[in-house]
């Protein structure tokens, strides 16, 4: 086992400790850079569009993973930015100012819902970002001057100041462009005050506040940032899709969402990248599935959510922390070999937090 | 302005829509209150049960009532092995997933009846047809009749329970308590999983009572979501405040949809939206800040 002396306060802060992480991450950084010269396009797109559900998944898994808030209406955000972002574009705006603008507009709208949802907690939050999704998706659709209503609206060519980028390649390399910049931003946040406070929220209200955390503003910011970043991935979201309608943003999309980060594993940013791989390799397995099961079976059109509904339904039941909590797990164990533990990683449960006494 | 007979016509398919609602509230109030879990999935409790009547009325060559019986308590049956098996196994995590695994067996649900009985409308025939007259020219059908005695009678009924058996009075214990009721010997573990049976048999009640109205296909779950709204309207943790709520949201339903028919089927969500933002804690407050 690597045993970290810490003797400076950077050390404390770093944001890859160890040698081996040091060396993982820059492989997957030199494979994410070299990719186009190793993949065809139609992957490198499919690659493109991980990066995109990446990117979201860091955006709920700031709010859900990070500060303990619920969102099931975190699709909503991705219409928006999409939907913002199409329409800006159609209206000649150029796509810099476009995406500032259109972050800038999902993350005030997320502190509005923030807002309205501070003094909320638990399922009253669930059930209100719910009823927000439900009332975007049914804007989205009877808007349609603006939106282009059921028919679904084109989203212009990218071109990013003045330069058309028509080829895979050049899109991946936006997509790559943000997701470092959110991944960097989101790993930042957590050593800022502000990224702490959110975690004090999360492990307790009561005791953030004794600490002196302004709870209700804590989590209308929590909501600001997660929603301007699940906006961004919207923008990004809609040059993939080339065309709108508002059945895209629907409660399944959060519900994909929400796949991503459970399965990945709650509060970790590494969590809601493995959660957007799972995401992305899904289909592939739901083709694979309908080979295999008999036909009867295999063709039934509610394969997809039964078997998004199974595999959350298995990982909360029996693996809480996800696939990175797995991971941990597995390092943990090759690490300090033989000494590992059943009881290493035994969480502490606390049995009936109510909610009737805060 | 609309003219009086309109007026008594919405009215009274908005109260037996509240009803409905109110009976799919229920269940979800009292999970909440035994548990403080919320189940999101109850909606699909009631979808479950109105194609398991149709199942069984259909085995039983169209009799509806053992139909009705056998159906709600086969989804007795499936609600208390969900608590017995998979709740209980997650007592203990954060609330963020025990949602999320709620959301996710409402989807479930719904995919495995549309694999089971195909994803098309299908329609149950029911003892309720015809109209019942109400005096003057107005009428009311009987199965939104239907609706509103089952609520009436349910609630009575479950008034009853909760108030003079032995069961019902160590529920409201273990609701109040867990670990005092359980240092009384109450077997709360049980006691919760038959909360979630009562809850589920109440919900497949009305949805089987609602087949008439609504027909029945897999989407009907989703009026869960509005109970659920119409619940969060009068507060969550009382019985009589979430009725209150359902009512208020059914009333105002076929009005609004009357009235403004571009936002069809949302005015339940704008209204519990309205109030959240107003009121956070629902008409009925429930929760006691603490003071540090």
């Amino acid at each position: 086992m690597q045993v970290l002396f810490k003797t400076r306060y950077e050390d404390d802060i770093r944001f890859l400790p160890k040698t081996g992480e040091k060396i993982r991450v820059g492989l997957v950084v030199a494979f994410l850079l070299a990719a186009p010269l190793l993949l065809q396009d139609y992957y490198l797109g499919e690659l493109g569009l991980l990066l995109v559900y990446a990117i979201a998944g860091i955006g709920l898994m700031i709010l859900t993973g990070h500060t303990g808030q619920v969102s099931f209406g975190h699709a909503a955000f991705l219409g928006i930015g999409a939907y913002c972002h199409a329409i800006l574009m159609s209206h000649g705006v150029p796509f810099s100012l476009s995406v500032v603008l259109t972050t800038a507009l999902s993350g005030l709208i997320g502190m509005a819902l923030g807002r309205s949802a501070s003094k909320m907690h638990g399922f009253y939050l669930a059930i209100a970002t719910l009823a927000f999704l439900m009332l975007v998706e049914t804007l989205l659709g009877e808007w349609e001057s603006m939106t282009g209503g059921y028919g679904g609206l084109a989203v212009p060519g990218l071109k990013v100041f003045g330069i058309s980028l028509a080829s895979a390649w050049q899109q991946y390399y936006l997509d790559l462009f943000f997701t470092f910049v959110v991944v960097l931003g989101a790993a930042n946040l957590f050593r800022t005050p502000t990224g702490r406070s959110f975690l004090a929220v999360r492990d307790s209200e009561l005791s953030a506040r004794c600490l002196g955390v302004n709870v209700e503003w804590a989590k209308i910011q929590a909501f600001g940032i997660s929603a301007a970043i699940t906006g961004l991935a919207g923008v990004l979201l809609a040059h993939h899709l080339a065309y709108l309608a508002p059945d895209v943003f629907s409660v399944l999309e959060s519900l994909k969402l929400m796949l991503m980060i459970v399965v990945g594993g709650l509060g970790s940013i590494p969590g809601a990248i493995f959660g957007a791989i799972l995401v992305s390799l899904l289909p592939v397995a739901l083709s694979f599935l309908k080979d295999v099961l008999p036909p009867a079976l295999g063709q039934q059109a509610g394969l997809e959510p039964l078997l998004f509904g199974l595999i959350i339904v298995i990982f909360i039941v029996f693996e809480p922390q996800g696939i990175y909590g797995r991971w941990m797990k597995l390092r943990f164990f090759f690490e300090t070999f033989p000494y590992y533990r059943k009881s290493s990683f035994v969480r502490q449960k606390s049995y009936l937090k109510t909610e009737r006494m805060r | 302005m609309l003219p009086l007979n309109d007026v008594v016509h919405l009215a009274v398919t908005g109260l037996a829509q509240g009803c409905a609602y109110g009976l799919i509230a229920l269940g979800f109030v009292l999970i909440y209150k035994a548990t403080e879990v919320v189940n999101f999935a109850h909606g699909e409790f009631m979808m479950l049960g109105a194609f398991t009547v149709l199942a069984y009325s259909e085995a039983f060559g169209g009799s509806f009532w053992p139909a009705f019986v056998l159906g709600c308590l086969t989804i007795g049956v499936v609600g208390y092995l969900i608590d017995a098996q998979i709740m209980r196994r997650i007592i203990g995590q954060s609330s963020a997933s025990i949602f999320i695994l709620t959301v996710a067996f409402g989807f479930i649900f719904r995919s495995l009846a549309g694999i089971i009985w195909g994803w098309n409308t299908l329609s149950l025939d029911t003892p309720f047809d015809g109209q019942v007259a109400l005096g003057g020219e107005f009428a009311i059908a009987t199965d939104r009749l239907a609706i509103i005695v089952a609520t009436i009678l349910l609630c009575v009924l479950l008034y009853l329970f909760f108030s003079r058996t032995r069961y019902g009075i160590a529920m409201q214990a273990a609701s109040q308590n867990q670990l005092a009721a359980y240092y009384m010997g109450i077997p709360v573990k049980r006691l919760v999983s038959i909360t979630w049976a009562i809850g589920a048999i109440i919900a497949a009640a009305a949805g089987a009572l609602l087949a008439p109205v609504t027909q029945i296909d897999t989407t009907i779950g989703l009026l869960g979501i509005k109970a659920l709204a119409g619940a969060i309207v009068g507060g969550f943790g009382s019985i009589p405040g979430a009725l209150l709520g359902c009512l208020l949201i059914g009333i105002i339903e076929p009005f609004a949809d009357y009235l403004l028919p571009e936002i069809k089927g949302v005015s339940p969500y704008i209204v519990m939206l309205l109030v959240l933002f107003l009121r956070p804690e629902g008409l009925m407050k429930q929760t006691f800040k603490k003071k540090v």
